[in-house]
C-alpha cells in the first residue's frame, strides 16, 4: 500500500536580515533540518517535541502553507511542492488543518455557520442550501448544537469554539488533517472530549491525522506511529509503544523521563532516572 | 503542634462587575507549614490564582474585593493589613512568581538593576555587597555564568532562565513563604523538570513554606506535600499528596484523573478518555446545591445534592471532601436509595 502522505528531507531555512533601508540576508535559521515521515489513510503520526523543534513549521511546509526551501511532500501521489494556484488550491480540499487557539484561529466577525461554511463558498461546493444543510450536519458531527449557527465565536467557550474548527476543517471531507496542537489551549477536563471526538472522527471517516503537540501523554493517547523532533531533526521514529516503552535515542529518553507523571510514589525514581538522562544529552 | 505559618480561614473574594458578582473564591480555608509544599490544582476559572493573589494583597480592586475571611500569616491577619504594611509583608516575608518571567521582568533593565535594586530595597546595604549577593543568588538558581549574565537584558535569556532570574528575585528576601503561579506553564518539558527539582531543593534548603498553583496534576505529584483541589471557587477536595492520587474522594477528583492521558498507557491508542461532560458552572450565578452535581456521575434526585451545597467534611484524618458521593462511601448503598 503506497502512502497518503510521503515527506522526504524536508528542509525550511528563514534567513535572518540585517540593515534597516537595505535589509540583506546575513543568516539563515534551518528551522528543519531534513526530515522524512509517511503517513497512510487512516493513520495518526504523532510527531512531538519541544519549542523550536520544528514540529509546526514542519505541518505548515506539509500543507505549503509555508513553502519547504528542499525537499518533496508528495500526497495521494502528488507533489505538492511544484503545484501552485488553482492546482494547489484543488488539492487543499483533501488536506485540512486545525490549529492550537480557537480563540485567534476563528474570524470573530463571522457566525458560526459562516466560518464552517467559508471552505465550502471558496471551494464552490453546492448550492447555498446544500451548505446550509451540510453546515449544520458538520456541526452536529462535531458535537456542537446547530442552534447556535448564527452566533459568533466569542459567545463560546475554547472547547465549543475548537469543535468549530474542527467542523471547519472537516466541510470540505479531506483525507488528511494536520492537527497542530489542537488541545493545548484547552482544559484538561474538555481536552479529553475534544480527544475523543477527533477519534470517532477518525474511526467514522477513515481520517488520517499529523498529530502535532508537545504533550507526550496527549499524543500517545491519539497516536498509531511517532516521530520525535529535536532541533530540526526527527531522532527516532517508530510505533508509539516501542517509542514510549523502549526509546533508542538519548534524547527521547531524556524527554519522557522529565514528563512529571500523576503518581507521587513513582516521584523519586524517576527525578534520579531524570537527572542522569538529562545530563547525557545537552538540552 | 505550633501553629501553621499560613492560615487562611473562609476566604471569599468577589469580583463586582457590570454583569454582576463573580464569587471567585467562595469560602476558602487551607494552612501551610514551614517547610511544607501545598498544591493548589484546578481548571481555569476554578480561583485558584485569584486565592494566591488575595493572600498576598495583590487582587485588583476595584473590581474585586475580599468580602470576609482572615489570611493570619505569622499571627498577623494581612486582611487588615495596611497597602504599606502589606509591600512589607510583600517583600519580606512572602514572594511571588508567576507564570511568564517575560511579563514579570523589566525588559528595558538588565537583570543586575533588577535584582540589585530588590535586594537594596529590603535590606540596608551598599550596592558593591548587594552585587556581590546578586550574583550568589544567579548562582544558587543554576544560572551557568553569572558575573557574566548579571549585565544581559531578559530577551537574551531562555525562558527557563528567565524564570530561573525570577525566583532569584524572589530568593533575594529570603521569605518564609514563596507562591508560585503556574511557574512551568510556559516553559518546555525538560526545562520545567528542572525548574520544579530547583524550587523543591530551594524550599529544603531554605527552609521555605511553599504554595504551588497548577492546572497540572503531574506538577503536583512532583513538588506538593500536600493537596487542595479547586472546582468553581471551592476547595472540594483537600489531602495529602501520596492519599490523593491513591485513593481519589470527590467525583470531580476522580474524573480529572481519570481524564488525563497517561504516558504509560499500555492500551491508549485504542481506549478512549472518560471526558467529563458539561463544564463548570458561572460563577456569576452559581449553582445553589454542589457545584459538581451538573457533571457528576453519582449526583442523583434522592440525596437533593443539587438543592444543598455539601459541606467541607473529613472523611479520615486530613482527607477532606466536599461531596455526597465520595469514592468511599460509593461502595454501600446510600441509605433510601432504591437497590
Amino acid at each position: 500500500m503506497s502512502a497518503l502522505l510521503e515527506v522526504r528531507d524536508l528542509v525550511k531555512r528563514f534567513p535572518v536580515k540585517r540593515g534597516l533601508f537595505f535589509e540583506r540576508t546575513v543568516d539563515y535559521v534551518e528551522a528543519v533540518g531534513g526530515v522524512s515521515f509517511d503517513i497512510a489513510a487512516g493513520e495518526t503520526l504523532g510527531l512531538v517535541g519541544e519549542s523550536g523543534s520544528g514540529k509546526s513549521t514542519t505541518g505548515y511546509c506539509v500543507l505549503q502553507l509555508m513553502r519547504p526551501t528542499s525537499g518533496s511532500v508528495r500526497f495521494e501521489g502528488r507533489e505538492l511542492t511544484e503545484l501552485s494556484g488553482e492546482e494547489l488550491r484543488r488539492v487543499r480540499r483533501n488536506a485540512q488543518i486545525v490549529f492550537q487557539d480557537p480563540y485567534a484561529s476563528l474570524d470573530p466577525r463571522m457566525t458560526v455557520g459562516n466560518i464552517v461554511a467559508e471552505p465550502l463558498v471558496v471551494h464552490d461546493v453546492g448550492t447555498r442550501r446544500d451548505r446550509r444543510a451540510r453546515v449544520r450536519e458538520l456541526l452536529d458531527v462535531v458535537g456542537f448544537d446547530p442552534v447556535y449557527v448564527n452566533r459568533y465565536p466569542h459567545e463560546f467557550s475554547g472547547g465549543q469554539r475548537q469543535r468549530i474548527g474542527i467542523a471547519r476543517a472537516l466541510a470540505l471531507s479531506p483525507r488528511l488533517i494536520v492537527c497542530d496542537e489542537p488541545v493545548s489551549a484547552l482544559d484538561v477536563s474538555i481536552q479529553a472530549q475534544i480527544i475523543n471526538l477527533l477519534k470517532d472522527l477518525q474511526a467514522e471517516f477513515g481520517l488520517a491525522y499529523l498529530f502535532i503537540a508537545h504533550d507526550l501523554a496527549v499524543v500517545r493517547s491519539v497516536s498509531d506511529r511517532i516521530a520525535v523532533m529535536h532541533h530540526g531533526r526527527i531522532v527516532e521514529t517508530g510505533l508509539a509503544k516501542d517509542v514510549y516503552e523502549r526509546p533508542k535515542d538519548a534524547y527521547t529518553k531524556a524527554l519522557l523521563a522529565s514528563v512529571p507523571v500523576p503518581d507521587p510514589a513513582r516521584m523519586q525514581e524517576r527525578k534520579a532516572d531524570r537527572r542522569k538522562l538529562q545530563s547525557a544529552v545537552a538540552m | 503542634m505550633s501553629a501553621p505559618l499560613l492560615e487562611v480561614r473562609d476566604l471569599r473574594t468577589h469580583f463586582f462587575t457590570r454583569e454582576g458578582v463573580v464569587n471567585a473564591v467562595d469560602g476558602v480555608s487551607l494552612s501551610v507549614d514551614r517547610g511544607r509544599t501545598l498544591g493548589v490544582v484546578g481548571e481555569s476559572g476554578s480561583g485558584k490564582s485569584v486565592t494566591a493573589l488575595s493572600i498576598i494583597g495583590l487582587i485588583p480592586k476595584p473590581p474585586a474585593r475580599i468580602v470576609s475571611g482572615e489570611v493570619i500569616f505569622d499571627g498577623r491577619d494581612l486582611t487588615t493589613l495596611s497597602e504599606r504594611q502589606l509591600e512589607d509583608v510583600r517583600g519580606e516575608r512572602i514572594a511571588m512568581i508567576f507564570q511568564d518571567p517575560m511579563t514579570s521582568l523589566n525588559p528595558t533593565l538588565t537583570i543586575e538593576t533588577q535584582l540589585v535594586e530588590t535586594i537594596r530595597r529590603h535590606t540596608d546595604v551598599p550596592r558593591r555587597e548587594a552585587r556581590r549577593r546578586a550574583i550568589e543568588l544567579l548562582d544558587e538558581v543554576g544560572i551557568p555564568n553569572p558575573d557574566a549574565r548579571i549585565k544581559d537584558y531578559p530577551h537574551r535569556l531562555s525562558g527557563g532562565m528567565r524564570q530561573r532570574v525570577m525566583i532569584a528575585i524572589a530568593l533575594s528576601c529570603e521569605p518564609d513563604l514563596l507562591i508560585a503561579d503556574e511557574p512551568t506553564t510556559a516553559l518546555d518539558v525538560t526545562v520545567q523538570a528542572q525548574v520544579l527539582d530547583l524550587l523543591d531543593d530551594l524550599r529544603r534548603e531554605h527552609d521555605m513554606a511553599m504554595i504551588v498553583i497548577t492546572h497540572d496534576m503531574g506538577v503536583i505529584a512532583e513538588v506538593a506535600d500536600e493537596v487542595a483541589v479547586m472546582y468553581a471557587g471551592q476547595i472540594v477536595e483537600h489531602a495529602s499528596a501520596a492519599a490523593l492520587f491513591a485513593r481519589p474522594e470527590h467525583p470531580y477528583t476522580e474524573a480529572l484523573l481519570g481524564a488525563l492521558p497517561q504516558l504509560e498507557d499500555h492500551a491508549s491508542r485504542s481506549g478512549r478518555l472518560t471526558a467529563i461532560p458539561g463544564r463548570p458552572p458561572s460563577l456569576l450565578d452559581p449553582p445553589p446545591g454542589c457545584r459538581f452535581a451538573a457533571r457528576c456521575l453519582y449526583a442523583g434526585e434522592p440525596d437533593g445534592c443539587a438543592e444543598h451545597p455539601p459541606e467541607l467534611r473529613e472523611l479520615r484524618p486530613g482527607h477532606l471532601v466536599r461531596s455526597e458521593h465520595p469514592a468511599s462511601e460509593r461502595a454501600r448503598p446510600r441509605e433510601g436509595a432504591p437497590a
